[in-house]
């Protein structure tokens, strides 16, 4: 209240001067803003009550398989929620986690604009996902769908019970979201970029939010279209997908993975943006080849649109077909590698804060890489015969999304947490938050790797009892990374009433993001900022660290 | 079968334990490549730490021979092991010329086998050791999978198109046979044993089956049914249909109506009964009907078998038929 008071005292020049978060507050001035940084709020309370109900989902069929016969749960009842899991989580959570709340924050700051190019379409994009979330959400309610979040046909078409026709309008409609979501960050990226802000010498977060868009927007209408083919062949009997219509099942798989391996990408490339810049700020040194990291984003867009067919090697796909996409998978894991020598050289020589945004990154990179060894592993055709849908394959993923995209988003969350709300958080809290997700994820994930290779398939609710011991370490894992996710709920709402002021720029980084106030003023800006050197321009040499100085 | 814990599933084939090696031999390179990786942050961070006086002097921002290295070198190693895995996995989509077929049906929730010389079986499957077995596969209705860990193999099962898988077990026992393409509400209980027994009591479990009621070979239910659901009535040598003769066909070219030229395999046996219109042979009108709602799979697995029997090769056959 005093600070409004001193507010209303300035001169009618500085009013720009408010900060965004108290530039209104009636419930209007946040559902019709169109403050990019706003929205951003607005997606990530979205996106954070989505991550509940799916971890709701992860909690029962952790629960449940405790025991080989599932006690908890109906056969049925468990594969709607491992479906429920996948759908929420896939297309809720994580493709719009870390673009459409840390993006949408960050990405016109970063690059010196007032907003993102279309506002008014930013807002739509959170509206429509809101819309298609709610459908989700009467699907959960009136029954749910068991088909999987991969609704293979002809299950899905013909044969599933749950409301299937429900939850791929629901998916279909979030696609225009993203869609929206991409084109706004293409022209954003091309046309709003502050004077001097050169490609070269843009953050390696914006080059990978522009490699995800290029995703975003030629990816997502392959979905859209394959999942109007399954509703009208599920409504109408159209025969496309059914061979007792006349159609094809590989068909659909083609259509669906060509879509959905780009989307792993879409969940991995925005964390890669993210530890970028974590990583440079900690070790307060520039990032180690630019150029190479900037291109790897580009690359891993690119050469990811060709490798969808690795998800098909027992399916009946054609030999020849496989030992191509066998190749090109091997080939994707390049610039992935190229990231992760790039990081761990940018190490070298560094002043390295060791803080909780420093922490997550490194737990980043050491599940990521794991993820990533383990998909080079499935790409390889003799040994992905055994392991394809078991669990081998479930941790593989798990580790890339989870281990990968979720750790990579917390620790993008503690980084900008100053910046977006102007607090600041116990530091030893968000550090022992940090190991307890670390940990609780590998013992969670890692006995499903062994899981797989003794032959355990996945999606199944009644189990051999020799896989009893791994399962039920998995779920011991799965209770303690629960509580280290929820530790940051406790902490970082408390420092919304009793964190310390933050500073415009409390990690000492290079960006404009830290040039401006904590938090923002409404136009980002108050002087618009001229660019005069490149990303990261730390000082080459440290003659005395930040301790001293 | 121990129910207890175990860390590495039993090898019961020579392929088994090639993948095993495979995925060792992977597992090292994996590890030498990322193990320096991991020391390297973990000894960085430690030495640079703020606050620790080390020396920061010149550090580069970037090094041209250093990335083209860490990037090639890598690939190339993998791309030795693409070339491994490649190649084994080519060795198990050819299955050899003498393999003992059998034929699988899978639906929601069971397989269903049959054995060339006429046993079948639920479930359970019994194949002798030592000698390549080929499953002719096809699903009633949505997407299975064949899963034999033991083997370190798998196959989808499709609805209304076969696929092969074989395999030469090398060691007596009882291993678990599951579905891995999730496949409704009973998925996880579709399973089965694969009962791999010696020679002599392979060929002693099919006579106790012959005896309980199974007394004819596939090939002689398929001949049984060709008669019996009207199939002889236009493709017999006495009809006056204007229908293609079966006798010789399989294995051979086809010249189809629209130009196009296939082989007759067991596909095109398959979709000739279940969808007549989808290839029709050339000089011939379209008028057989669908059998669609007429024959289950094993059926028309059955007269795939007897018109492979009547196939190229064999001539002559017909003539036994036409007497009838």
């Amino acid at each position: 209240m005093s600070d409004a008071a001193l507010d209303m005292g300035k001169p009618a020049e500085e009013v720009e001067d408010i900060s965004y978060l108290r530039a209104g507050h009636s419930l209007r001035s946040w559902f019709l803003t169109t403050d990019h940084k706003r929205i951003a709020i607005l997606y990530l309370v979205s996106i954070v009550f989505f991550f509940l109900i799916g971890g709701a989902a992860a909690a029962m069929i952790r629960l449940d398989l405790l025991t080989p016969a599932g006690d908890l749960m109906t056969n049925e009842g468990y594969n709607r929620a491992f479906s429920l899991h996948g759908i929420i989580m896939v297309w809720f959570f994580l493709i719009p986690s870390i673009p459409n709340t840390i993006g949408n924050f960050i990405i016109p700051l970063m690059i010196g604009a007032r907003d993102l190019a279309f506002p008014r379409l930013n807002l739509l994009s959170w509206y429509i996902y809101i819309v298609a979330g709610f459908i989700a959400l009467a699907v959960v309610l009136g029954g749910g769908v068991d088909t999987g979040w991969t609704f293979y046909t002809p299950l899905s078409t013909m044969y599933a019970n749950g409301m299937v026709a429900a939850t791929v309008i629901a998916v279909f409609i979030s696609g225009f979201s993203t869609i929206l979501t991409g084109i706004n960050f293409i022209v954003t990226i091309h046309k709003l970029r502050a004077p001097g802000m050169t490609w070269s010498r843009l953050p390696l977060f914006i080059w990978s939010h522009y490699a995800v868009s290029i995703i975003f927007v030629l990816a997502t209408p392959v979905l859209a279209i394959t999942l109007l083919l399954v509703a009208a062949e599920r409504l109408f009997g159209i025969g496309v997908f059914d061979p007792a219509l006349g159609g094809d099942p590989l068909l659909f798989q083609h259509l669906f993975w060509f879509y959905s391996h780009p989307a792993v990408y879409i969940m991995v490339l925005p964390a890669m943006g993210v530890i970028s810049e974590l990583i440079t700020s900690a070790a307060h040194k520039r990032i180690f080849g630019y150029w190479f990291v900037a291109i790897a984003s580009i690359a891993i867009a690119v050469i990811g649109f060709l490798v969808w067919g690795h998800h098909m090697f027992v399916s009946g796909q054609s030999l020849y077909a496989s030992a191509v996409f066998s190749f090109l998978s091997v080939a994707v894991a390049v610039p992935s590698a190229i990231k992760v020598y790039n990081w761990t050289a940018t190490l070298y020589k560094g002043d390295i804060m060791i803080d909780a945004p420093l922490l997550f990154a490194l737990g980043f990179i050491g599940l990521f890489v794991a993820g990533g060894l383990t998909g080079l592993m499935l790409a390889m055709l003799a040994i992905d015969v055994h392991v394809h849908d078991t669990y081998f394959v479930v941790a593989h993923f798990h580790y890339i999304m989870v281990g990968g995209t979720v750790t990579a988003f917390f620790g993008a969350l503690h980084y900008w947490w100053p910046k977006i709300t102007g607090r600041l958080y116990n530091e030893t809290l968000a550090r022992i938050a940090a190991i307890v997700i670390l940990v609780g994820f590998n013992v969670t994930f890692f006995p499903q790797f062994m899981l797989g290779y003794e032959g355990m398939p996945r999606r199944y609710h009644v189990y051999p009892p020799e896989f009893q011991l791994l399962q039920v370490i998995s779920s011991a894992g799965a209770a303690l990374l629960a509580v280290g996710y929820a530790m940051p709920a406790f902490y970082l709402l408390w420092s919304l009433k009793k964190g310390p002021r933050a500073p415009a720029n409390p990690w000492g980084a290079t960006g404009l993001e830290w040039t401006t106030s904590s938090p923002p003023p409404k136009h980002n800006f108050t002087q618009q900022p001229v660019v005069v050197r490149g990303p990261y321009d730390y000082p080459l040499e440290h003659p005395a660290s930040r301790a001293n100085a | 079968m121990s129910h207890g814990f175990f860390l590495w599933p039993v090898q019961a084939s020579h392929h088994a334990k090639e993948v095993d090696l495979l995925i060792g031999g992977f597992g090292v390179m994996v590890w030498l490549l990322t193990l320096p990786v991991f020391i390297l942050i973990a000894v960085f961070v430690f030495r640079y730490r703020t606050g620790r006086d080390a020396n920061r002097d010149h550090a580069s921002g970037s090094n041209v021979w250093l990335e083209v290295s860490w990037s090639i070198i890598p690939f190339l190693l993998t791309l030795g092991f693409f070339v491994w895995a490649t190649a084994l996995y080519f060795d198990l989509r050819r299955p050899p010329a003498g393999a003992m077929t059998i034929n699988l049906v899978a639906r929601q929730w069971m397989w269903k086998y049959q054995h060339g010389e006429g046993a079948r079986e639920i479930n359970d499957l019994h194949v002798p050791v030592n000698r390549p077995v080929k499953l002719v596969m096809i699903s009633q209705d949505v997407i299975h999978s064949v899963f034999v860990p033991a083997l370190r193999i798998k196959q989808d099962v499709l609805p209304g198109r076969y696929t092969t898988m074989w395999f030469t077990a090398d060691r007596l026992g009882i291993y678990p046979l599951r579905c891995a393409e999730f496949c409704g509400t009973d998925h996880s209980v579709m399973g089965g044993r694969l009962i791999v027994m010696a020679p002599q009591d392979y060929a002693g479990w099919l006579a106790r089956n012959r005896d309980g009621g199974e007394s004819e070979t596939l090939a002689a239910a398929g001949a049984r049914l060709f008669r019996s659901v009207g199939c002889s009535g236009c493709h017999g040598a006495a009809s006056t249909v204007h229908a293609p003769p079966l006798d010789g066909l399989y294995g051979g070219p086809v010249g189809l109506s629209d130009g196009r030229a296939l082989i007759a395999d067991d596909q095109y046996l398959h979709d000739s009964i279940m969808l007549p219109n989808k290839d029709v042979a050339a000089g011939y009108r379209p008028i057989m009907p669908t059998y669609a709602n007429v024959l289950a799979s094993e059926q028309v697995n059955a007269l795939v078998a007897y018109l492979k029997d009547i196939g190229a090769g064999k001539p002559g056959t017909r003539q036994e038929d036409g007497n009838e």
